[in-house]
């Protein structure tokens, strides 16, 4: 599975409470979604588009379990999430949700705005930009299989009838 | 083959003689733990979907804290959702605003060592006090759990913490906690397991012991394990856990370690930790002399019946400053009675605290007792991300409730000792 889009860059260490602010969490996800990482980037819930990549540094997703974390990138459209480390319930909450974290260490090189190809099965990141390309961790195949039935409950709802 | 405590309970829970590191196995669930913002309302449409029931009523433990006491035809909304759900599926295990879920689960003795626990929040490492491997989970991972009994993991290697000597009067876990996080940063678990050892980790009752295992999901770590002794036996004993569930297990002498590290508690002072990480922490005499308009002792990691003694130590015949307020959430409703019998309350009342509903409060911003913009809280809480307590501009610091209890008194940050040395 291949996917190209465009990168929004953030910085190490962008916990849950900011993707998902927990005074919203009452809210319908449409609602939790316009303030989705807004205290760190105020204009990225309005300019995020479908398709779009986040690059972000180390512990991306650290701290609380809350799924609508996950859930509220893949409303906006995010295509995939790109970090050296992720914080652990986050990175098994975005495959729940369809939602591919990808680990690579090798993120220096890519810039905000830039287009950058990932190839999930091969484990490589290409910067369209820059003609660069990057090894990433391959996706365990037993994640893999939770993307290509478009997340968990998908997943059982096949398994489970069988 | 050598093992960990972590190793153990994975293999027992995967049915497998022997589990190694990196090994993706599927494990049968002992207990699993929900609440009212990630529980019912989220799994129900899930499990409605796949068409499936709960896969034992007697192994779930569902507990309404998050919105509890309800504050809005939201919040109303939500605790009604998860009476009638746990009444759909006969959950005998529910304890409505009775208090926050990681505290009441072993209070009410449903956790006991070696079991193989999943909670629906991310402090539920606190379970690893009890000798437990129990970690958090999302929503749609708890559905599955609830639907099938089973969840996937990779088996972890473990991180050896350990802590050795004594910590003086006015040092508590919580500045173990924060002292870690600062010296160790955030992602050194690594979503493996931390194990807590050494003679001060020993020398722990339960309830410190639960702060201790709480933070490890500050040390990014998917659980923090205690090995299991006569404390813990005594208190799993005096909760009414059934002995049929518990297997005690321990490290193996020679079993493999990712990293040991290595903390004297005889140097620990007093951490506070500030904005907007638990990493930020240092000791308190080096701690910015901020304004701050609330302190509040609050949540599972520092509103437990010790939390609330330790409290009362330094507040006893004091009152909060002039224009401050004191904020006290006690963890369950157990504790405050408990509290309450023991004189603990009292001291608190007469200090000019004011006594918030059990629940999870302020701490994650869900509750009552949250900031507005630019408000800054002193906290016993966890957790200090940008806008956790409220509105997003708004400031936490985290430390001790010694030292919040005596920085409400002077009305800014204050190192306990000066005040426990010097009773009034």
């Amino acid at each position: 599975m291949t996917l190209s889009g465009r990168v929004w860059r953030f910085g190490d260490d962008v916990n849950t409470d900011v993707i998902a602010p927990g005074i919203y969490m009452k809210s319908p996800l449409e609602e939790m979604a316009e303030h989705c990482l807004e205290s760190v980037d105020a204009s990225f819930a309005a300019m995020v588009e479908a398709g779009d990549i986040i690059v972000a540094g180390k512990n991306f997703g650290l701290g609380s379990s809350r799924e609508q974390a996950a859930q509220v990138l893949k409303h906006l459209g995010v295509a995939a999430v790109i970090a050296p480390s992720f914080g652990g319930i986050f990175y098994r909450n975005a495959f729940n949700w369809g939602l591919p974290a990808i680990v690579c260490t090798a993120i220096d090189g890519i810039q905000m705005s830039q287009r950058i190809e990932v190839d999930l099965a091969a484990g490589s990141i290409s910067n369209l930009d820059s003609g660069e390309s990057v090894a990433s961790d391959a996706i365990p195949e037993h994640l893999m299989g939770l993307i290509d039935a478009g997340g968990l409950v998908p997943y059982l709802e096949k398994t489970l009838k069988s | 083959m050598q093992q960990t405590i972590a190793q153990k309970i994975i293999a027992k829970a995967a049915g497998a003689d022997h589990v190694s590191v990196g090994d993706i196995v599927t494990c049968a669930v002992d207990l699993a733990m929900i609440h009212d913002s990630g529980g019912p309302r989220r799994v129900k449409p899930i499990l409605e979907r796949l068409g499936v029931g709960v896969w034992d009523a007697s192994k779930i433990v569902l507990i309404s804290d998050h919105y509890a006491p309800c504050v809005d035809a939201e919040s109303a909304a939500i605790l009604k959702l998860t009476r009638e759900w746990a009444a759909e599926h006969n959950i005998l295990n529910f304890y409505d605003q009775q208090g926050i879920c990681h505290v009441v689960t072993p209070e009410r003795g449903h956790l006991g060592p070696g079991m193989f626990a999943v909670g629906g929040d991310s402090h539920s490492p606190t379970g690893g006090a009890f000798g437990a491997y129990m970690f958090g989970i999302g929503a749609t991972d708890m559905a599955g759990v609830l639907a099938t009994g089973e969840t996937w993991i990779r088996v972890p290697g473990t991180i050896r913490i350990n802590w050795t000597g004594a910590f003086g009067p006015g040092v508590a876990a919580k500045d173990m906690a924060l002292k870690m996080c600062a010296a160790l940063g955030m992602d050194v678990g690594d979503y493996q397991a931390i194990e807590y050892g050494g003679d001060t980790v020993a020398g722990l009752d339960m309830m410190e012991r639960m702060t201790l295992a709480n933070m490890a999901a500050e040390l990014g770590a998917q659980t923090g394990i205690v090995a299991p002794d006569e404390i813990t036996a005594a208190y799993v004993t005096n909760a009414g856990a059934d002995p049929g569930n518990w297997q005690v297990f321990l490290s193996d002498a020679g079993a493999d370690y990712l990293a040991v590290h290595e903390f004297e508690a005889g140097q620990l002072g007093p951490q506070v930790a500030a904005p907007h990480s638990p990493a930020n922490a240092a000791d308190v005499g080096d701690a910015d002399k901020a304004h701050i308009d609330q302190f509040y002792i609050g949540a599972c990691t520092g509103a437990k019946l010790n939390d609330l003694q330790m409290a009362a130590s330094v507040l006893k015949g004091r009152k909060v400053a002039p224009g401050k307020r004191l904020t006290v959430a006690p963890a369950s409703s157990r504790i405050l009675a408990e509290a309450t019998r023991n004189g603990t309350m009292q001291i608190l009342m007469d200090a000019g605290a004011n006594l918030l509903p059990t629940g999870c409060g302020a701490c994650a911003g869900y509750g009552v007792g949250t900031l507005a913009e630019d408000e800054v809280c002193l906290a016993s809480t966890a957790r200090n991300f940008q806008g956790r307590m409220g509105a997003k501009t708004s400031m936490v610091y985290l430390a001790s409730p010694y030292t919040v209890a005596a920085s409400a008194v002077t009305g800014t940050i204050t190192d306990p000792r000066e005040l426990l040395g010097d009773a009034p």
